[in-house]
Order: C-alpha cells, then sequence, then structure tokens
C-alpha cells in the first residue's frame, strides 16, 4: 500500500508514462477498428436473413455470400488488430 | 414478391453452404502456403517461414471456425445464426488476439511477416474464392455436382461456352 501511496505521490517514470500511454493509444485504436466491421456485418447479416425471410429457395446462394461479405468485413478488423500489434510491440 | 417467413421459425437443411467455400478457401490456403513460406523466409529467413504459417493457419482455421459455426446456427433456426455470425466475429477477433499475444515472445515469431500474411492472405484468399463464386451464382451450369467423375465434369460447358450461348441469344 505504501509503495502504491509514493508512487501517486511521485508519479511514474517519464518511460513508463510514454509506454502506458501507447499501450493506451494502441488498445484503443484496435478497439475503434472493430466498431465498424461490428456495425457492417450487423447489417449485412440483417440484411441476409430478411432476404432469406423473403426468397427461401435462394437461402444457399444467400448464405454463401453472406459468409464472404462477413469474411470481407472481417479483414477491417484484422487491419487494425495488425496495425495494433505493430504499433505495440514491433 | 413474397411475404417475408418468420426468420425465427426458418431453418437451413442439407450441407452449408459456407462450409463448402470454407473448405475451397482452405484448399486454396494449402496450395499458397509453400509459396507463402518461401516470400517469409526470402526476406526474414526461417522465422519469417515461420511465422508466415502460422498467420496462414491462423486465416484458415477462422474462416473455418467461422463457416462451421453459420452452419451449425442456420441448422437450428435462421435467427440464430444472425446470433452467431455476430458474437463469432467478437469471438473469433478474441481468439486471432490471443493466439498471436501467446507466441509474440517465441524465439521464432517475426511480428511483421505475422501481421502481413494475416491481412494478405485474408484478402488475397477471399479475393481468389470470389471469383469462382461469382463464376457459379452467374453460371449456375459450372457448379460442379457432387459424385460428377472427371469424363463428365470435361463435357460440362465452360464459362466461355456459356458466354458464346448469351451472345448467339
Amino acid at each position: 500500500m505504501s509503495v502504491l501511496a509514493q508512487i501517486a505521490q511521485e508519479g511514474l517514470p517519464a518511460a513508463d508514462q510514454q509506454n502506458i500511454e501507447a499501450a493506451g493509444g494502441a488498445g484503443m485504436a484496435y478497439g475503434l477498428a472493430a466498431i465498424g466491421p461490428g456495425i457492417g456485418i450487423g447489417y449485412l447479416v440483417g440484411q441476409a436473413v430478411q432476404a432469406m425471410a423473403r426468397q427461401p429457395e435462394s437461402a444457399g446462394q444467400v448464405q454463401t455470400t453472406m459468409f464472404l461479405g462477413i469474411a470481407f468485413t472481417e479483414a477491417l478488423a484484422l487491419i487494425g488488430f495488425v496495425v495494433f500489434i505493430l504499433l505495440k510491440f514491433v | 414478391m413474397n411475404a417475408p417467413a418468420n426468420p425465427l421459425a426458418m431453418r437451413m437443411e442439407g450441407p452449408s453452404p459456407a462450409v463448402e467455400v470454407a473448405k475451397d478457401l482452405a484448399r486454396r490456403g494449402a496450395l499458397i502456403a509453400p509459396v507463402a513460406a518461401m516470400v517469409g523466409a526470402l526476406f526474414w529467413g526461417t522465422h519469417g517461414a515461420a511465422s508466415v504459417a502460422y498467420a496462414l493457419a491462423i486465416v484458415v482455421v477462422n474462416f473455418l471456425l467461422a463457416a462451421w459455426s453459420l452452419g451449425f446456427a442456420a441448422r437450428i433456426s435462421i435467427a440464430l445464426m444472425a446470433g452467431v455470425a455476430l458474437f463469432g466475429f467478437l469471438i473469433r477477433l478474441g481468439l486471432i488476439t490471443l493466439a498471436v499475444l501467446l507466441v509474440r515472445d517465441a524465439a521464432w515469431v517475426e511480428l511483421i511477416p505475422l501481421g502481413l500474411t494475416l491481412i494478405i492472405t485474408h484478402l488475397g484468399l477471399l479475393f481468389w474464392e470470389m471469383r469462382f463464386v461469382s463464376a457459379s451464382l452467374a453460371f449456375p451450369g459450372l457448379k460442379p455436382k457432387p459424385g460428377l467423375d472427371a469424363a463428365q465434369a470435361s463435357n460440362s460447358p465452360t464459362i466461355s461456352d456459356l458466354s458464346e450461348t448469351k451472345e448467339h441469344q
């Protein structure tokens, strides 16, 4: 407890502070990068379900297209993740 | 336009098309793996090749997991499939993060080729697959039929045959 109090009084060393800020920034970038694809996949799947409900005979084709759409949208999140690991660890 | 059915009551039967697409992606991934590993080895040595192979394995497993979960959920209900697609995205993103963070300090890991391979192979395999999927959607006669042998397959119409037929019409 006394160590924590001492840190709080003196503040962290500049290098540690910088590392914490970099980690926070990279983590926030990754989180933000996952929001867009999340919205995209939600919209995509909603429309696909609607299409399947309207035309059940073409459900197979719709599912194929939906799967490819999800995978393409996921690529955006993957790019965010790769930027995160490159910023954080390289 | 048909009246929409209730998605809660709808379910898909038979083999999942998403699983078929994912298996095809995995096959193509296996085809490009040696070339990708060689490119990794060329720029980053053996560690680069190992990292590229690991990233390619992550991409392929991610595709297979996504397709299997979608196919499994679609057999229960279309609405469940929608839920699985959304939460599956988060779970698989977490698994990819875990898979990379677990090995990031390993001696054989080079993060730059690993990250680049994740993006390039994911997009590359998808574009490659998309060409075939869009062709089979536009020309259903090209779709491979189950149990079709090579002799029959050679008699099947090709894209150019179908294009010519369309032009004549």
